[in-house]
């Protein structure tokens, strides 16, 4: 287990007999009362395919019924029912290539993390720009994975954007993402680039409008929302 | 995943979503949401009224097709239901407006269904499979309003499929006809794992369920 930011936490999960995934899957959690009550959400898995364990990760909707438990909750060595890997579409995989545009909104940079891993790896030199939209600092996940991804990687760019508040020596970007920053950080349409969107539904909303303004064609553009109550992918 | 006696106990985990008050609506594994969240797989789609129409077709045939203005000239119907979404929320009493398929099925003169199955289709491509009689007997609309508003384009506007008996990927938003099929075939999420059928009391969320 490990805190990632303000409301978010990585879970770590050792499961028996898996086998890798697609980058960009999810899987289904399921929790049992001792009364026999359940609950199940689906959660992003952010490790790379061909990692041997699955690193999910977890944002707390404060009103939530099954992530207040992961986050505040469960420990090292509790037992989960798991059912996955799940979805075939918010998927990438080599073959299809890129440039790849990622854009994440919050806790939407999950599975997109496991699509970087799984370049890291698989498909090093592909043009690569992500773009993360987040409230605060506090609220950037996998910080510290981003910009080690992009220290030894000439060919990866990472792009910020603060949309609450930002500290005074910030030097990306204050605003939702718009069409004017899309064109900034995008490829040019020549190269056919690739692009996932993931994170809240206003977000994904409008990011993925702003893509097709700025010239994408629906076909590459992949969405993935998550619901107003944050858990639903 | 069915519900079992095998389900280890979650140390710790109470629970606070049970339903009681509508329990016997909510099918196994949902939960109840008072948002309407909104799932698609690419951009949504904005096609102007003008552009806009609506057929039945049967392989390469058009049996029949609507413009947006002789589609409201069609008798339009109220729903009210339940819709549970395979991301297992479920919201209850929905309010629906639109045209059934009975309707449109007396319109086009049709007596009877050239087959048993049809796939919905949208634009932006997306597909989805459907038996014709889980379309008859007003168990669903093409839906043009909802809560008497306008259908809003990230739901689906300016029309979508309504089958509210089962999962929602279902009622394919931004429907634009039905094709009349010979045999059941996979629309897009049913060829990327998820259940040909998908009746949510039987939790047919994926495939082999």
């Amino acid at each position: 287990m490990r805190d990632e930011a303000a409301h978010a936490r990585s879970l770590v999960l050792q499961v028996e007999g898996w086998q890798p995934h697609e980058a960009g899957q999810h899987v289904d959690v399921r929790l049992t009362a001792a009364d026999g009550y359940q609950a199940q959400r689906s959660y992003s898995i952010s490790s790379a395919p061909l990692a041997s364990h699955a690193e999910l990760l977890v944002d707390c909707v404060p009103d939530g019924e099954v992530s207040p438990y992961l986050t505040r909750e469960a420990r090292v060595g509790d037992r989960f029912e798991l059912r996955g890997p799940i979805g075939g579409y918010f998927v990438w995989k080599p073959e299809y290539g890129g440039p790849l545009l990622l854009i994440a909104g919050g806790a939407g940079i999950a599975p997109l993390a496991s699509i970087l891993a799984h370049r890291a790896v698989a498909a090093r030199c592909l043009p690569t720009q992500v773009l993360y939209s987040a409230r605060t600092t506090q609220d950037i996940i996998f910080k510290e994975r981003l910009e080690a991804w992009r220290r030894d990687d000439p060919a990866l760019a990472v792009s910020f954007t603060l949309t609450r508040s930002a500290p005074a020596d910030w030097t990306g970007y204050r605003r939702r993402i718009d069409a004017a920053m899309l064109r900034e950080v995008s490829f040019e349409m020549s190269d056919m680039p690739l692009a996932y969107v993931c994170g809240p539904t206003t977000m994904v909303e409008a990011a993925a409008d702003a893509l097709v303004r700025v010239g994408y064609p629906a076909v590459r553009i992949r969405t993935e929302r998550f619901g107003p109550s944050g858990e639903s992918i | 995943m069915s519900v079992d006696d095998t389900s280890p106990v979650s140390r710790g985990f109470v629970g606070r979503g049970r339903a009681t008050a509508h329990a016997e609506r909510i099918p196994p594994g949902q939960h109840v949401t008072g948002d309407f969240p909104v799932l698609s797989a690419g951009p949504t789609p904005h096609t102007s009224l003008e552009q806009w129409s609506f057929a039945l077709r049967h392989g390469t045939e058009r049996i029949a097709e609507w413009s947006w203005s002789q589609f409201q000239t069609l008798k339009q119907t109220r729903l009210t239901a339940d819709i549970h979404c395979v991301t297992k929320w479920s919201k209850l009493d929905t309010r629906w407006e639109g045209v059934t398929i009975d309707t449109l099925f007396e319109a086009a003169g049709l007596v009877a269904s050239p087959t048993s199955y049809v796939m919905a289709y949208a634009d932006g491509g997306y597909t989805t499979n459907l038996p014709v009689a889980d379309l008859m007997n007003s168990r669903a609309l093409i839906a043009t309003k909802f809560d008497h508003s306008p259908l809003a384009p990230a739901h689906g506007g300016p029309a979508r499929l309504v089958v509210p008996h089962l999962y929602f990927w279902k009622s394919a938003k931004w429907v634009r006809g039905l094709t009349f099929i010979a045999e059941d075939k996979p629309g897009f999420w049913e060829s990327l794992g998820y259940h040909m059928y998908g009746d949510p009391w039987k939790e047919q969320r994926y495939s082999g369920d």
